[in-house]
């Protein structure tokens, strides 16, 4: 019987079927990606307005004048505040109400994580406008609390203050993100095997010696895949910023993304705003690259 | 007396975890409460009362612009859903037969060819805003659909190609075998095996891509000038210019821009937390 079985052949012909599959694909994927991002590495090279053609050759002029900008250094200041805001407030957050709720027997579980997961399906964009009025100087809830505590003074306008509107725009990226990262630490969480952490309990483990030895080393795959997630999506925030006022005032809320739209499509400075986008670009392939270095040494 | 202290402990313990899980749900939740019942207060209400529950009741302001007398909701519904479905549709017609084919068909080029797909998950949409602008004004496509659809749906194969290879390749191979014997080529087993084998995960590709392209605002605000092509985010922001200081009107119309993606959420909620957390779990 053994020597009757057909011996599997993979697929192979024919070769127009697979052109077929798979042309489409490589097409809308070189159009719309890789063309772009080597473009952006040639505009970045040029001043040019959009008009015209690519011929003033400017090497990496852009690239000083960028690095010599005030507001472009406050850029990434920013930029990077929000990335540690993200990985030190808003991860442990996640964190911590993942190890609350992710236990099935914890009752209302199941409710907790539908709502605190809500936010990160509600757009960039309306959920900006809504937190918008919640800091509103006059209407908003922020108002009602600061005036129950302090009913003499007037309650500050903190999204039209430089002082304290990228801490505000911090509050609602933590408020619209840690369900998202809360989910993936509960998956995890639930993946790690009953007997491990039941074993340890048996063995005399403490709850703070269970988490730090067992449910801590087998979420770190999880936990270094939000961590990317986290840094990426920061180093690329712009919808709640630009929602939340554009970056202002004064460019006190200004990322990395809202200036390159400021510049390369409000102001036409095509050839920089490209250079921004290269500079982008390297930071993220630099954490990518960190990244997958220690995930395969992991592996190993 | 170990016995009761512990016990204590863990009361306490207990208390002090649902009194910071309700602390969170509320912190989550009363913003949108806030906008919910927002849409139904006039002015002087929202500044004097903003927590309490609408009186007088101003139903009216919802129903303005579900008629269509206040904004241009329907439009931006039906706008968001043209775009959220084109985009759909073909990001899965392209990723799962370019899935298929890297993982069932044996050509020397295909490692090349996914590798080359791979690339796209280290290129954010960010760096390369400015030449896809370019490219979409090249192509005529700024004022058209296809010029936000075509974009969304090139970022969302590197992703959905990983995700539907690895899930063809688990296939096996006898039931390629079977369908050889019975006559089908490839395509005839992508149509009857691969794809009803893969609902699961094509539901969960397809929900994903779904939420993207109705959130997404930074295409559609390079690719619109028209405001009658405005998707949602869009034309909350637009609707947001032109009321500036009417809250009670932006708020509802907040509440009903959210309402089809809270649905959604409600609805696919097994699908997008299987695909987010599927992605990270295999690592």
């Amino acid at each position: 019987m053994q020597q009757l079985a057909i011996h599997h052949r993979p697929m192979r012909k024919p070769v127009s079927t697979f052109l077929l599959l798979t042309v489409p694909a490589l097409v809308i994927f070189t159009a719309f990606i890789i063309i772009p991002v080597f473009q952006s590495i040639l505009f970045s090279l040029y001043k040019w307005n959009g008009l015209g053609p690519l011929n003033k050759f400017r090497g990496l002029n852009n690239f000083s004048i960028l690095f010599k900008d005030p507001v472009f250094t406050k850029a990434m200041i920013h930029t990077l505040m929000i990335v540690i805001i993200s990985l030190a407030v808003e991860l442990p957050i996640a964190l911590g109400f993942a190890l609350i709720i992710g236990d099935n027997k914890f009752k209302g579980a199941v409710f907790f994580r539908t709502v605190f997961f809500l936010p990160y399906v509600i757009s960039e964009v309306i959920t900006g406008i809504l937190w918008q009025f919640i800091y509103h100087p006059q209407y908003g809830l922020v108002r009602s609390i600061w005036l129950f505590f302090a009913p003499e003074s007037t309650s500050p306008a903190v999204l039209a203050n430089p002082d304290t509107v990228l801490w505000a725009i911090m509050g609602v990226i933590i408020w619209k993100y840690f369900g998202l990262h809360m989910t993936l630490y509960i998956a995890g969480i639930q993946d790690i095997p009953l007997e491990l952490k039941e074993a340890a309990r048996i063995d005399g483990a403490n709850p703070v010696q269970v988490f730090s030895n067992i449910t801590l080393p087998l979420l770190k795959g999880v936990l270094s895949v939000s961590i990317l997630f986290s840094i990426l999506g920061s180093i690329q925030i712009f919808d709640t910023v630009w929602a939340m006022g554009k970056g202002d005032p004064v460019n006190s809320a200004e990322t990395m993304v809202t200036y390159l739209y400021k510049f390369g499509l409000q102001r036409f400075q095509l050839g920089y705003g490209s250079a921004v986008a290269v500079i982008i670009f390297l930071i993220c392939l630099v954490f990518s690259i960190v990244y997958l270095k220690l995930i395969v040494r992991e592996e190993k | 007396m170990t016995g009761k202290t512990y016990i204590d402990r863990q009361i306490a313990w207990k208390a002090s975890a649902y009194l910071l899980c309700v602390t969170m749900a509320l912190i989550v939740l009363v913003p949108l409460y806030i906008a919910v019942m927002g849409g139904f207060k006039s002015m002087g209400q929202l500044m004097t009362a903003p927590l309490a529950i609408p009186s007088p009741c101003l139903p009216e302001q919802y129903g303005d612009m579900l008629t269509g007398k206040q904004g241009v909701l329907w439009q931006l519904f039906g706008n968001s859903l043209f775009v959220a479905c084109c985009t759909v549709s073909l990001a899965l017609v392209l990723c799962c037969s370019a899935a298929f084919a890297l993982a069932r068909m044996h050509f020397k080029i295909k490692g090349l060819m996914y590798g080359y797909f791979l690339l796209g998950l280290l290129f954010p949409l960010t760096v390369a805003i400015l030449p896809i602008y370019i490219q979409i004004r090249n192509l005529k496509l700024i004022d058209n659909f296809l010029g936000v659809i075509l974009p969304q749906v090139a970022f969302q194969l590197p992703a959905q190609i990983l995700l539907l290879r690895g899930f063809f390749r688990a296939i096996p191979n006898e039931l390629e075998d079977a369908c050889t014997i019975d006559g089908y080529g490839p395509l005839g087993f992508l149509w009857h095996i691969v794809m009803p084998l893969s609902t699961p995960i094509l539901a969960t590709s397809a929900i994903l891509t779904l939420v993207a392209s109705w959130n997404n605002f930074f295409l559609p605000l390079i690719a619109f000038n028209d405001q009658k092509l405005y998707t949602l985010p869009m034309g909350v922001m637009y609707f947001q210019g032109q009321h500036a200081s009417q809250w009670n009107l932006i708020l509802a119309y907040l509440t009903l821009a959210m309402i089809p993606a809270i649905i959604l959420f409600i609805l696919g909620q097994k699908y997008i937390v299987a695909g987010l957390t599927g992605g990270a779990l295999k690592g």
